[in-house]
């Protein structure tokens, strides 16, 4: 224990010392938080928007007037039937259609709730987001006047489908995805490229002609990352609560322990690596190519899987973080409990077993 | 005693060390020579458990370097050819950090490494990457030494340090070597050679030669005759072009020569070869074998 100890005084005192290291540790984190956030949140203006208009009355024309004199959106062409509404959407023509069913203004007065059917291009869930809540406020101000001068009580509602993701897949999946990121890059390149290190330089022989035992080594090796990558989530989580208003609605204990089991994951893969790589660079490249970019462009992060050909999305099924990104959504957007995502941790503990025996197998006591 | 018996190692093609058989007395000052790529590093990291022989086996003190590896290394100490220190961390704290991976007390053998820290102390909290060449070497020893190994192995200490520290060095390995400790220790310098007790020649992966120094002096089977001439170079082709030569070697500012028959008369042999090229008068002398001339000639063989 003491031995144990001594050796991870000394890799905090390596982290400590290395301002480069405390920058990416802390640092990136924080940025990418920030630069993700406000680039899936930008401004979107003049989308390009279809109406079909089945009942053409003066209700439905002004609610139309009302859309197309907002800065947001922009007639781009009529149609006369839903299946012209989908050929455009493929061609990427428009990315919004408003469909007003026939008998709008006669619905309205005699039946209450009506619909006004709005379908979205999803493939960009954020803007999706956007465009709907506009359209929504747009529709409400609409009722309001008509409230006021047709003394009805109708009611008019948005009925939503989205066009391609029909689930919204991705909207507020920054900050899953840059904690499984953020996670992966710390524990698994961070912690490689620190065993890698001493090996390069030859301290790790020294240390193996020693009785300390390689599980002393490496344990004493990444208990100051796991402290690290758990402060981290802890940072990505508050900020995107503060400034993007993440929510956190399922358990935090949940999140923090699904948090501490990728951690592990990523560890155990950062020792797997470091025990195929001699030198810094080595394990830099290794850890980056096999690993941060995948978990960018397969999990799901940034593509969502289902635009994927059916090979890559087989592929992606071999990413951890696509499992960790699944949980963290249901628990933190969805709220839902251990019973909804235990197949997914079973999938991720299954993970880090397999890696962490290879790594053992793998890490040897001597030189070769 | 460490007994190397038989080893074989390679590295895929190549063959870093065949059929190596040493033993090593107890608490005996051992040099082990050659130049670089000999096999030095590798006899060394089987010594310490880091590799292990293709062939052959090592006992050192009745363990098996393969069988009883966890004991060995409790008994060990190993300062590895790149001195292993942590640039980043303090004199102080890499010497803590080796006590304690040991399970020691940095004060419980200061006495063994007292001499040798005391001349660094003064820069105890400076980073050991800021030390000069001989600084980092007598750190890196005091931490291959602080927990009191029974054997300490110094895989080329002396490399990249100046003259005058490796001399203090070498001077600091015979205490050590009082203090009851085998000491095992890797040269490239030919100068060095002298200075154990014992010295053995490693040359492309084979022993060549094992003994104290008079040992291997003695060894050396020719007269041995150092000339000199206002152009050693031309001196040195034309002794070497001699179907009579055995050796002939630039040695300093002399050559060493020795013709390969006992009765054989140098005085003439050399007057006679002053008339054949531009080399002034040949003087020369009998002289002793150096370590250098005994490993040079082995190693031609």
């Amino acid at each position: 224990m003491k031995r144990f100890l001594a050796f991870t005084i000394k890799e905090f005192r390596h982290i400590l010392r290395d301002t480069r290291t405390l920058l990416i540790l802390f640092g990136i984190p924080v940025v990418e938080i920030v630069i993700f956030g406000y680039v899936v949140t930008n401004e979107i203006r003049h989308v390009p928007v279809v109406i079909l208009d089945k009942s053409k009355d003066v209700t439905t024309q002004k609610i139309t007037d009302r859309i197309l004199a907002s800065p947001w959106f922009l007639e781009e062409t009529k149609v006369k039937s839903e299946k012209e509404i989908h050929g455009l959407f493929k061609k990427g023509n428009v990315r919004l259609a408003v469909i007003f069913g026939p008998d709008f203004e006669k619905r309205l007065m005699t039946r209450g709730n009506v619909p006004v059917q709005v379908i979205a291009d999803g493939s960009d869930p954020n803007a999706a987001r956007l465009m709907v809540g506009y359209l929504n406020a747009i529709v409400l101000q609409a009722q309001k006047d008509l409230n006021k001068g047709m003394n009805t009580t109708g009611r008019l509602f948005i009925k939503t489908r989205m066009e391609f993701n029909p689930e919204l897949k991705g909207a507020f999946m920054f900050v899953p995805g840059t904690i499984a990121m953020i996670l992966m890059l710390i524990s698994a390149m961070m912690t490689s490229i620190s065993i890698a290190r001493e090996k390069e330089t030859g301290t790790m022989e020294a240390m193996l002609v020693s009785p300390l035992h390689p599980l002393q080594i490496i344990i004493g090796k990444v208990v100051p990352y796991v402290v690290i990558a758990f402060m981290d989530a802890v940072i990505i989580i508050a900020l995107g609560g503060a400034i993007f208003g993440v929510p956190l609605k399922g358990s935090l204990f949940l999140l923090m322990g699904e948090v501490t089991l990728f951690i592990f994951l990523s560890l155990s893969l950062g020792i797997m690596f470091s025990t195929m790589s001699s030198t810094q660079m080595e394990a830099m490249f290794l850890s980056f190519f096999a690993l941060l970019l995948p978990t960018v462009l397969l999990s799901g992060f940034i593509f969502p899987i289902e635009d994927m050909p059916v090979a890559l999305q087989w592929f992606s099924a071999l990413m951890p973080a696509r499992w960790f990104i699944v949980i963290l959504k249901s628990i933190m957007l969805k709220g839902a409990g251990f019973l909804y995502v235990w197949k997914e941790t079973l999938i991720l503990a299954g993970m880090t077993m397999v890696f962490l025996l290879v790594s053992i197998k793998k890490f040897t006591i001597r030189l070769e | 005693m460490i007994r190397i018996a038989d080893v074989t190692k390679s590295f895929g093609e190549n063959k870093a060390l065949s059929e190596v058989s040493l033993d090593i007395l107890d608490e005996e000052l051992f040099v082990l020579i050659g130049p670089d790529g000999a096999g030095k590093s590798t006899l060394f990291r089987i010594l310490v458990t880091l590799l292990l022989p293709d062939k052959g086996h090592v006992l050192i003190k009745g363990l098996d370097v393969v069988k009883d590896f966890w004991k060995i290394r409790k008994i060990m100490g190993y300062m590895p050819g790149t001195f292993s220190l942590y640039p980043d961390l303090t004199v102080e704290e890499n010497l803590a950090f080796y006590a304690r991976i040991f399970g020691m007390s940095l004060g419980e053998n200061y006495p063994l490494i007292r001499e040798v820290y005391e001349q660094i102390e003064p820069f105890k909290n400076r980073p050991a990457g800021k030390l000069s060449g001989g600084m980092k070497q007598k750190l890196a020893l005091s931490c291959a030494l602080i927990h009191r190994p029974e054997v300490l192995v110094l895989d080329e200490p002396t490399t990249g340090v100046d003259a005058a520290s490796r001399k203090e060095f070498w001077q600091m390995l015979k205490k050590i070597q009082r203090e009851g400790i085998t000491v095992i220790v890797s040269t490239a310098y030919m100068d060095e050679a002298s200075r154990g007790d014992r010295t053995c020649f490693l040359h492309k992966g084979k022993l060549l030669k094992a003994g104290t120094p008079e040992e291997i002096r003695e060894s050396y089977p020719f007269p041995l005759y150092a000339c000199r001439s206002k152009d050693n170079f031309a001196l040195l082709k034309a002794l070497r072009n001699e179907p009579s030569t055995a050796s002939a070697m630039l040695y300093g500012k002399t050559i060493h020569y020795s013709p390969a028959r006992n009765d054989f008369s140098v005085g003439t042999f050399l007057s006679d070869l002053e008339g054949t090229g531009n080399y002034g008068p040949i003087e020369y002398r009998k002289t002793t074998p150096s370590m250098e001339d005994s490993f040079a000639f082995l190693s031609k063989q």
